[in-house]
Order: C-alpha cells, then structure tokens, then sequence
C-alpha cells in the first residue's frame, strides 16, 4: 500500500515538471472542442501580439532563472532580489508602463497587467509578489509625482533593476486603517526626521529605499501624509526583524523600526501633504495587479488537480469521474473567468484614464474569495497528498490566503464598495 | 568582408506540449496548440547576432516557411537581433508535406535572390527531427557544410567550425560561402528584451510565395500512418541488487 502511494506520488510529480499553462493548452485541444479551442487564441479584448510576444519572454526567464529554484528560496525564507531582479530590470520587464526618460518602455498599465498575469506562472506567490511591490506598488506614485532628479535617484535604477524597492505604508497599529498610521516625518531644517514603524513590509530585508508614508503635519487624517523616498541603509533604520509567516515564505517581510532618520527634503514626492491621496490612487494599480496575478496559479491548480485526479483511482475509478469533482472544477474554472473578465475592463478603463476604484475593489475582493474556494476546493480533492508539502496545492493553500489580507482586506474592499453604493450607515 | 546571414526560423509545437496523434492518424494534433520557435532555429539566430555584434555579420535575414502564424516566429527572431523576416506563404495541403527537401530548395533560392554568404540554421527541428534541411541546402548551392557546430569563428574567408560528432569534437575549416548548422552547445540564446520586442514590430517582414521563387513543392513522401509510441508498462521494485539480478534472470534479460 505504501510503495503504491509513493509510486503514484512520483508520477504526479512528474507530471508537475511540465509547464502547466502549456499542459492546460495541448488537454483541452484534446476534447476536440471548437468552442473551446477559440479561448486559446491570443486574448483580442486586451492583449495584442506584443503583450503575447513579451509574455513568452518572460515566460523563459521564469522557466530558466526562477522556476528551477523556488523550492530553495521557500525554504530559506527569502530569495536573491538583487539578482533576479536585474535579470527582469535588463530584459525590461520592472518599468513596463514608466516612462522612456527614466528606464521605462513607455507602454499602457495593460502591458503590466500582461507581465503580472504571466508572472503567476511562479511556482510560489512570494516571488512574484516582491517582483510586483518593486514594478508596481513602490513606484507608481514617484513616477507620476516625483521630480525629475529624485526620479533619477530611485525610479531609474529600480527599473534596471539596480535598487530593490519596497513600499512602508502598514504599521504595527495600522493596516487597513491608512489614514490611522503613527510614523512621524517631522522637518528641521533641510531634513525630515522620521521616527516610528512600519509592519508587514515586502522585501524589507533586502530593500535599498522605502516608499514610504509618513505624517509630516497634524492636519486631518487625509491630509498629513507625504510620500517619502527613504534610503534603508541610513543610520537609524533598525530592520527588527523577518516575520515567519504562514505562506508567501520565499519573499522576505520585515517589520522595521525608525529612531531619528533624516532624510533631505528633497526626498519627497510631489507635494506634502498629498501622501494619502498619491497612496489611494497607487492602491488602484496596486489592486488590478493583485487580481492579475491570481489567475494563472489559480488556473494551474485546477489544471494540476484535473491530473491528479484522473489517475488516483477510489472506488476502482479515478477521482475525477465523481461529479461533484468534474463539476465543482468547472464551476471554480467559470469563475476564474468571470474575474478575469472584469479584470480587463477595469484594466480597459483604465488606461482610458477613468477613476476604477470600484472596479478594482471589486476585483480585489473577488480574487481574495476565489482564490481561497478554489485552494481549498482543490486540496480536498488531492486528499493525503494535498496536505503535504509536496505538492503546489499546499502551497497556494497556504500563499493565497494573503490576498484576503494584503493590499487593503475584504472587509475593505466591501467598504469601499458601499461607499460607491451609498449604503454605508450614516451616524444617526 | 562582412557577411550576409540567412537564418532559418522553424515553428514547431511547443518542447513542453504533451503530443497527440489525430485520430485519422494523419498527423499530430496542432490546432489550438502552443508554437514557439524551435530551439535549435534559436541558437542559430543567436550565433548571427554574437556575429553581427562582433562586426563580422553585417545583415541578419530571418526565413520561416510555413502559414500565416510563421509571422509570430520570424517576429520572435527579430526581437532577438535579426534585421528583417521573409515569410515564405505553405499552407494547406502544401503545408502538411512539406519537408526538408523543399524547404531546402526555398533556402537555396533564397540564399542565390538575398545574396548572402552564410546560411545559419538549426541542427534539426524538434517535430520531425529530420536533421536534413541543412545538409540538403549545402547540396542545393553546391557549398561546403559545417554540420552540428559548437564553435563557429570566421577566419579570412574560412570559415572554423568545431562540430559535435559521435566520438567527440571534430574542427574543420570550410570555405566561405557556407551552410552551417548549429548544435545544442553552440551558445546560450539571449530573452528577447521588451523594448525590443516593440522595436521587432517596426522592422521589415516581406511574404514571398514558393513560386515566386521558382520552387516547386511537389513531394515524394507520403505519410501512410502516424502513431502514438507504445505506451511505457509500469516497472516493478526491489529491495536489493539480488531481487534484481534474480528478476531479470526470470525475465531472460541475463
């Protein structure tokens, strides 16, 4: 019984070893479906040749210089960032809508969305998580605000990949929460000193500047915060340690104490004051990306569990011929879909200069969901196996659980979306 | 001198696409699969270029033959450094028997028309593994080969290629022009960067017809039956190398 277990383990991790996009195509080209096979043709409602032609190549690199180490980083609780990212900085792929003057390919926000959907061909949500904060979260707000000599301080050596960036907006005491954060950017003289904390920070550990949000006055809420590039290696910067988490393990996250950091003036970007604003208007990049980049983990899982389980065999008949499997992996794979869907309009929007708070929020929260129904819906069926560190359905199990989380909670996104319904309750 | 490269571009399904055999058993199954370029076709392409970066190749023409889709290949080849694609327009019935006889006619034709001085290509594609085109097209000119390189340096108007041969590395100079193809060692191929990826978009691709250059496609093979290989049985375990010998005793393998 045992030998019969590890044996149809192996075979499964074999079959792990193909690209499982690539799987996905040649099965489903199988069922001789016409209807199904038309899906396969290159997306015509957002990406042109060009996103397809840039996904390809990035799909290389991910097969070559990441893929073949993840279990590694996992393991070690952190993966090289400078590397890796010079690699992507170099082949262009952390500046894809910033502009040429700065390193950038000048393309729309539908060229990053291309990048972030291709990068969830990682097999761990770690990496391309930390890829995304230096590409997308990080730096949108420097990009648009920033002057031109901080731009060539910190934007283009981020996009080559040079600098690794990460974003310090959550605290200890505040997440979700923004406008409640306690780190105070006060001026003397020509500096800011900055003194406080910030919790739950992507690539803190190995991070070169920290876009960083700050009180610099004791206005409203809203409108007290200023957006600060913050070098890590300033003397007061106390990096107080690597959070052990849950999931996301191969991307290193920090919590991080400031005792006195001055920083020039100069540093901030765009205007004081307009911190919340500039961080509300990243959040809705940062939001679309996030979405983007759950479709294909999520797509390979239910692929990986479809091949499981037509060969573990129950009852004298593979797993997968019991409907409330066949059917439940159809229903989850609809609803992908269906995200995705509106992942592009919102993305369509967009790039047509629309606001898409709502859109993105309600994306957002969708793929916080689905993500969580999909890993657990899958795990059950891969039953023994699934509980093991063996197999990528664990491991998405345990990294997706972050996007509930991360980036503003459900709970969040639902307010938001009341807000945009009106029916959030009125103090009487 | 500076040398004209032609670089033949062949698009084949996909390394990691699991192959299905139609059910008419007329061929594999290709509609809705992932193509790419095949990986030898690569390598050949990223020769041209380290020679064009060295100043010693001076254009870089990409060849597919093949349907409309071939465009997306030759595409592929000019985000990696070549100058300008020829699409060579098989489709249909052509396109299902074409071989490396005929595409080798179309590469000689082409080398005559392009004036060029180096033709660059894959050792074999990995859907038929022929391993002929090359050779055929050396044959067509009536050049000298360098067949399966893992080193090529070009020297006056020689040409040094150290090929991959059954015993190990054989070096053989060949005079210039030349057919070379290129084997698994030859280099590692660059990823084609995005800023030039946009840039492939505004370089020159032309469509040409076979006919246009005085090739026929007429095959003399005909495909009678495609088989899936037989499938691999399940092996057994043993504990110890005696289980092992004793077993394959028993099976009459010793």
């Amino acid at each position: 019984m045992a030998t019969w277990w590890a044996a149809s383990a192996r075979a499964g991790l074999r079959a792990w070893a193909l690209p499982s996009r690539l799987r996905r195509l040649s099965d489903i080209s199988s069922a001789r479906n016409g209807d199904l096979q038309a899906t396969l043709e290159p997306d015509p409602v957002l990406f042109s040749q060009e996103h397809n032609a840039l996904q390809e190549s990035l799909r290389k690199i991910i097969d070559k210089e990441i893929n073949p180490f993840i279990d590694k980083w996992e393991e070690a609780g952190q993966f090289p960032a400078h590397k890796i990212f010079k690699i992507l900085g170099q082949a262009g792929f952390l500046g894809v809508d910033k502009a040429t003057e700065y390193g950038g390919m000048g393309l729309d926000f539908s060229y990053s969305i291309a990048v972030a959907e291709e990068l969830g061909n990682i097999r761990a949500g770690g990496v391309p998580m930390a890829i995304g904060v230096q590409s997308n979260m990080a730096t949108p707000a420097l990009s648009k605000f920033g002057s031109n000599e901080l731009k060539q301080q910190f934007l283009v050596p981020t996009i080559a990949g040079d600098l690794v960036a990460c974003l310090g907006v959550s605290e200890a005491k505040a997440g979700s929460d923004v406008a409640n954060i306690h780190t105070t950017a006060v001026r003397k003289g020509d500096d800011y000193v900055i003194n406080g904390d910030k919790m739950w920070i992507t690539n803190g550990c190995q991070a070169d500047w920290m876009c960083l949000l700050a009180n610099t006055s004791d206005a409203a809420p809203h409108k007290n915060k200023s957006l600060i590039c913050m070098p890590m290696k300033l003397p007061g910067v106390h990096i107080n340690k690597k959070i052990d988490k849950m999931g996301m393990r191969s991307s290193d996250t920090a919590q991080i104490f400031f005792e006195d950091v001055r920083v020039p003036c100069k540093y901030l970007i765009g205007e004081e004051g307009m911190g919340f604003t500039y961080q509300m208007l990243q959040f809705q990049e940062e939001r679309m990306w996030g979405v983007a980049g759950v479709l294909k983990p999520l797509e390979c899982l239910i692929q990986e569990t479809i091949d499981y389980t037509r060969q573990r065999k129950i009852f004298n008949q593979p797993v997968l011929y019991n409907q409330t499997v066949h059917f439940r992996l159809a229903e989850l794979a609809t609803e992908i879909e269906l995200l995705r869907s509106l992942l592009y309009r919102a993305v369509a929007l967009y790039i047509k200069g629309n606001d898409v708070t709502k859109f993105a929020s309600m994306g957002k929260l969708k793929a916080g969901r689905l993500a969580r129904e999909v890993t657990d819906s899958c795990l059950q069926f891969w039953g023994g196996m699934g509980f093991t560190n063996e197999v990528l359905v664990s491991r998405l199990y345990r990294d997706m659980r972050l996007i509930s989380i991360g980036g503003g909670a459900d709970e969040v996104m639902l307010s938001i979306i009341c807000k945009y319904m009106d029916t959030i309750p009125r103090k009487m | 001198m500076a040398l004209r490269a032609l670089v033949g571009v062949k698009r084949v399904i996909d390394y990691a696409v699991k192959i299905r055999v139609k059910p008419d058993k007329t061929g594999v199954v290709t509609d809705g699969v992932k193509h790419s370029m095949n990986p030898f076709c690569e390598i050949a392409i990223e020769e041209a270029v380290r020679l064009k970066e060295k100043k010693i190749v001076s254009e870089i023409i990409a060849v597919s033959c093949g349907p409309q889709q071939c465009q997306e290949t030759i595409r592929t080849a000019l985000a990696m450094g070549a100058d300008r694609g020829i699409h060579v327009d098989v489709s249909g019935k052509d396109y299902e028997s074409l071989g490396p006889f005929q595409v080798s006619k179309i590469l000689a034709a082409l080398a005559k028309k392009e004036n060029v001085n180096l033709v660059l290509l894959g050792k074999q594609a990995i859907d038929d593994d022929c391993n002929q085109t090359g050779q055929m097209t050396a044959a067509q000119l009536d050049w000298p080969q360098g067949t399966f390189a893992s080193e090529v340096k070009v020297e006056g108007e020689k040409l040094k290629v150290v090929r991959e041969i059954d015993g190990g590395l054989e070096t053989i100079s060949i005079k210039l022009p030349a057919v070379v193809t290129a084997d698994l060692r030859l280099n590692e191929p660059r990823y084609a960067t995005l800023p030039n990826i946009m840039k492939a978009k505004k370089k020159k691709l032309e469509t040409v017809k076979p006919s246009d250059l005085g090739v026929t496609l007429a095959s003399q093979v005909q495909i009678l039956s495609v088989e899936e290989p037989p499938q691999r049985q399940a092996g057994v375990k043993v504990q110890t190398t005696e289980d092992l010998v004793a077993k394959l005793k028993e099976v009459g393998r010793i």
